[in-house]
């Protein structure tokens, strides 16, 4: 018996699979904290308190959801053309030079100008280097999946090298570039408020959130609602089908790659453009692998990836509150967490399918 | 005998670093000759070595420490079984898993259980693997050029070095001519075909992830215990992903592989070496460069453009009986 030959009501596909499998990576998550000696209970309403229960902690949130919403959607998009892409942390690592380079050597400009100079210099060197494994995939036959993760520590060291030796500032130890002169830097979500009369607390989130929001209205225009996005989805359902259609899938595989990087590259915009104002040494700092367990937990949909965004953007900015309130809870817990929920809703997807299959049937008779 | 001066540390620097990327190389070559593509290689040495320095540390004794970190990376092994072979779910996504999950997990552990941030406590030399002195060492060493070789890069080397080597042709000669062996591979070719023979691909596949935990358990309580002296947060630094591009590098054979650890591990010594020095003609090497250059080779090797670098054919795919 295989278990994807089973029948579920959609409702069960897409809503209670899912949440099974979420509450079952939640409850070793759990099992964990119990392995430290505290209660998983108290942790969970920590968190829940440091993410949602002040403004600050609201504003922190949504900081960190704005990142996973661009890895999110990266790794979502290339899944959509059956594409594993391990590569977002490197194509946002690159894509952080774009924006430096236009903010540094560009800010002579008004900041209208900068702004999308800026979007463009983040596209474009996330895409360009998204597109070397996309390509190698379509052209070459060689497995994107090895390629993203080497390109990652390519990557790593082409970047250290520049702001070691390059880009960073005179006179100072540490590899940064200078701060943004003001009209190179997205304003904040405080000062955008504050200038129209509304007080809201200060935190790093930007005018970058806005533009993520607009990116999952795109993106799932893009996949659902056109002719490119469905030959997408039909070259990662079926490239063999996709060549009867008359769609190239090698075309198909660099286009989402590209597509792909140029989302990734979207985290450049939100730290380094907007809450660093510099370029500076490791800032994806992992939201490339977190867009994976967003991905996946979102089931590659849009608004499944912002629902999943700012779940995890709750539980970083919870698990930070941790620190504070309950020290002997690290908050790399939440770290272990992403691991646990790619392992349940990606891995183990289907694990509970013929269990719920069965119960499902039980419940009908 | 300057020559000797410059090239004995860099071989014995050379055989340190290999180690750990031979024991995961060959972890790898296991599980993907039968067929489940392991890209876990690293959270399974990284659980490895937080198991061997925490077990260390708590009793003292460096070999339960190895232990644990066999029997720890091994329930890793027999997860990531339990994901491709039984659930038959995304391998990739599952070594994906396991990694961040350990990268998270042994700091969060690590944090409750000894209180230092997330570190173990630094092992005293006693709880940790120390280098074997071969015998008539300071007599031979004396020798001019033959006399370091022989104390510094045939001995003086660290105690797990030498089953590390040993396991090389042990690994070519269970993969070449052993009945095992021959259908690991096969299994990793055609699991139909097997199967049909009347052998379980299940059994198969579990020894092999087993099997290749284990390795990286070995891995990583090198890591911690022999090279280090206790946890530091993600101490492996990458090295899983170093041995599975010496894999891809070599081609999923037994010698080739070895190659391309000692090469990868040969980088990494001259690039520490050459930090700051200009060499004729070409001027100064980035440190970053060498660093970059395995990742680089590997790219370039899949791609198709120096060689072929050709996997398992049944690898990545689960193993559907009734289809």
């Amino acid at each position: 018996m295989s278990g994807t030959a089973l029948r579920l009501p959609w409702w069960a596909d897409y809503f209670l699979l899912p949440v099974l499998n979420l509450a079952l990576a939640l409850i070793a998550a759990g099992l964990v904290v119990v392995a430290t000696g505290q209660s998983p209970f108290e942790a969970v309403t920590t968190m829940a308190s440091g993410a949602f229960g002040s403004g600050e902690g609201i504003g922190y949130t949504l900081y960190y959801a704005t990142d996973m919403i661009f890895t999110g959607l990266a790794v979502a998009v290339a899944f959509h053309c059956g594409l594993f892409n391990i590569g977002a942390e490197g194509q946002a690592y690159i894509a952080g030079l774009g924006v430096a380079l236009v903010c540094l050597y560009l800010d002579f400009l008004p900041f209208w100008l900068v702004l999308p100079l800026a979007i463009g210099g983040a596209a474009l060197f996330g895409a360009g280097y998204a597109a070397i494994p996309g390509w190698l995939q379509a052209k070459r036959g060689s497995h994107i999946v090895i390629t993203t993760i080497m390109a990652n520590f390519i990557a790593y060291s082409f970047m250290e090298y520049l702001l070691v030796n390059v880009l960073i500032k005179p006179g100072q130890m540490s590899p940064e570039t200078r701060y943004f002169t003001p009209n190179a830097v997205l304003p904040k979500m405080d000062a955008m408020f504050a200038a129209v009369g509304i007080e809201i607390a200060q935190t790093p989130l930007n005018l970058a959130f806005v533009i993520a929001l607009v990116c999952i209205v795109l993106v799932w225009l893009l996949i659902w609602h056109t002719r490119w996005g469905y030959s997408v989805r039909v070259v990662g359902a079926s490239p063999r089908a996709a060549v009867y259609a008359g769609i190239a899938p090698s075309g198909r595989v660099v286009q989402s790659m590209l597509l792909s990087g140029a989302l990734a590259g979207g985290v450049a915009l939100n730290e380094v453009m907007g809450a660093q104002g510099k370029l500076l040494i490791n800032f994806p700092a992992g939201y490339g692998f977190t867009g994976i367990a967003v991905a996946l937990m979102g089931r590659n949909h849009p608004f499944g990836v912002l629902i999943a965004a700012i779940l995890f953007g709750a539980l970083y900015q919870g698990g930070a509150e941790l620190t504070f309130d309950m020290p002997a809870i690290s908050p790399y817990l939440v770290v272990a967490l992403q691991g646990l929920v790619i392992l349940f809703t990606g891995g183990l997807a289907t694990m509970l399918r013929p269990t719920l299959v069965r119960a499902l049937r039980i419940g009908r008779r | 005998m300057a020559v000797f001066d410059q090239i004995v540390p860099l071989l014995a620097a050379t055989i340190r670093v290999a180690v750990p990327l031979v024991l995961a190389g060959f972890a790898g070559l296991f599980s993907e000759r039968s067929g489940v593509v392991d890209v876990g290689l690293e959270g399974k040495m990284l659980a490895g070595a937080f198991a061997a320095a925490a077990v260390a540390s708590i009793t003292g004794s460096v070999w339960l420490g190895l232990l644990a970190a066999m029997l720890v990376a091994g329930a890793l092994g027999l997860l990531h079984g339990f994901v491709c072979i039984t659930q038959r779910g995304d391998q990739v996504v599952s070594g994906v898993a396991i990694n961040i999950l350990i990268s998270g997990l042994t700091m969060t552990l690590g944090l409750a259980w000894f209180e230092q941030g997330g570190q173990t406590p630094p092992l005293p030399p006693s709880a940790r693997f120390s280098e074997v002195v071969l015998p008539l060492s300071s007599l031979i060493g004396q020798i001019p050029g033959l006399g370091p070789f022989y104390t510094n890069v045939l001995g003086g080397q660290n105690i797990l070095v030498y089953p590390t080597f040993f396991l090389v042709p042990l690994a070519w000669w269970v993969l070449g001519s052993t009945r095992f062996g021959l259908r690991i591979r096969a299994v990793g070719e055609s699991p139909a075909a097997v199967d049909t023979a009347g052998i379980s691909v299940v059994r198969l596949r579990y020894a092999a992830v087993l099997i290749a935990g284990a390795l990286c358990g070995i891995a990583g309580a090198y890591i911690s215990t022999a090279q280090g002296a206790g946890f530091v947060r993600d101490m492996t630094g990458g090295r899983g992903f170093l041995a599975l591009a010496a894999l891809v590098l070599g081609k999923w054979r037994p010698w080739t592989t070895l190659a391309g650890c000692l090469l990868f591990a040969a980088l990494d010594a001259v690039a520490i070496r050459l930090q700051g020095v200009i060499l004729p003609g070409v001027g100064a090497v980035p440190v970053e460069f060498v660093q970059a250059l395995p990742y680089i080779m590997t790219i370039v090797l899949l791609a198709g453009f120096v060689g072929r670098a050709i996997p398992p054919r049944a690898s990545g795919v689960p193993y559907v009986k009734d289809r």
